[in-house]
């Protein structure tokens, strides 16, 4: 699988991230996951749709570090390369 | 309007059979007894089943054959279930036939009886393994498409041997009672996407299962007669249905009053 372009990873995340209910003007790299009511579970599917497009993992421990939508995306980011 | 005929015909048939939601039922160890009798009964409410067996195929085939007879849709699907690796083939191949599984029966389990001090290791894991292992690795392997679809409803059969003492049973009652607490615990997890999980405890039901306990235990029971798989199953059918979708971590004793 070819590295993704960071703009392809946020389209993916932010996308993943509003079906699950936010407005998506709320949705930048600085807002907490907290504030955004994304909870533990919404968490789950989000890196399952993470793992089906990038091929990335998110395990249970390394999704509790991600705070941010930005933490994820450079958590992404990280591991896709 | 100009309809294509064969698209309104299918339509129709649609509106008056098929439950309001696309996807199929998957109900494990159904070739025979109440999960026989559950393939059938959700097969007779609109969905299409997937007829999950490990040994019996004879069996499995005539429940298909009698589900197509009345004019549902129904396919055998050969897997262990204590088997960690059978929950994909058999998630993959009802996804390929019928769509997303949007219910789920786990109901395949055995029993290997005897007092604690008879009871070897191989008979204490072969029950745990099918009766509770299987039923976290199916469900695990279930939850996704269903959240993903803000619908499921999952159900377990338990055994009121996991809410009472039933000497002789020590193993069937642990993976009974183990059922029935995950059960109460995933429904907490995934209640907020509109999937339901429950269980059902049957008493004493008269099946190949309990053939040697049947008649020495209906005088115990208050209705003073077995349970029929249908029994079971209609309760089954409702906990699947749209309208329980309020009802979940609920274990929904069918035993003729025996634990009441």
């Amino acid at each position: 699988m070819a590295a993704p372009t960071q703009e392809a990873v946020e389209e993916k995340v932010i996308d993943a991230i509003a079906n699950l209910g936010p407005d998506r003007s709320e949705i930048t790299r600085d807002a907490s996951f907290e504030s955004l009511d994304v909870d533990s579970l919404d968490l789950v599917e989000m890196t399952q749709v993470v793992d089906e497009e990038f091929g990335v993992q998110i395990k249970g421990e390394d999704a509790q570090q991600l705070k941010t939508v930005g933490d994820a995306i450079d958590f992404i980011m990280a591991r896709a390369e | 309007m100009a309809a294509d005929p064969d698209e309104s015909a299918d339509a129709a048939t649609a509106d008056e059979e098929a439950p309001a939601r696309e996807g199929a039922a998957l109900i494990t160890g159904a070739s025979r007894g109440i999960g026989a009798a559950i393939a059938t009964r959700l097969a007779a409410d609109g969905w299409p089943v997937g007829v999950n067996f490990r040994s019996d195929s004879e069996g499995a085939e005539q429940v298909v054959a009698s589900i197509e007879e009345a004019g549902g849709r129904a396919i055998a699907l050969q897997g262990d279930v204590a088997d960690p690796e059978a929950a994909e083939p058999l998630f993959s191949a009802l996804e390929e036939a019928f769509g997303p599984v949007m219910v789920l029966v786990n109901n395949a389990g055995v029993r290997a009886d005897g007092l604690v001090p008879q009871i070897q290791d191989e008979q204490w894991d072969q029950v745990i393994d099918t009766n509770l292992s299987a039923v976290f690795r199916i469900t695990r392997r279930a939850l996704n498409p269903m959240m993903r679809a803000r619908f499921g409803r999952i159900v377990n059969i338990a055994s009121i041997v996991g809410l009472q003492a039933n000497p002789g049973q020590a193993n069937y009652a642990a993976s009974k009672a183990g059922v029935i607490g995950m059960t109460k615990t995933v429904a907490a997890e995934v209640a907020r996407r509109g999937v339901t999980v429950n269980a059902v405890a049957p008493g004493l039901v008269e099946t190949e299962l309990t053939e040697d306990m049947a008649a020495e235990m209906v005088k115990s029971v208050p209705a003073r007669r077995a349970g029929t798989p249908e029994d079971v199953a209609a309760c089954v059918g409702f906990l699947a249905s749209e309208e329980a979708g309020y009802v979940t971590g609920a274990t929904l004793t069918v035993d003729g009053g025996l634990s009441a």
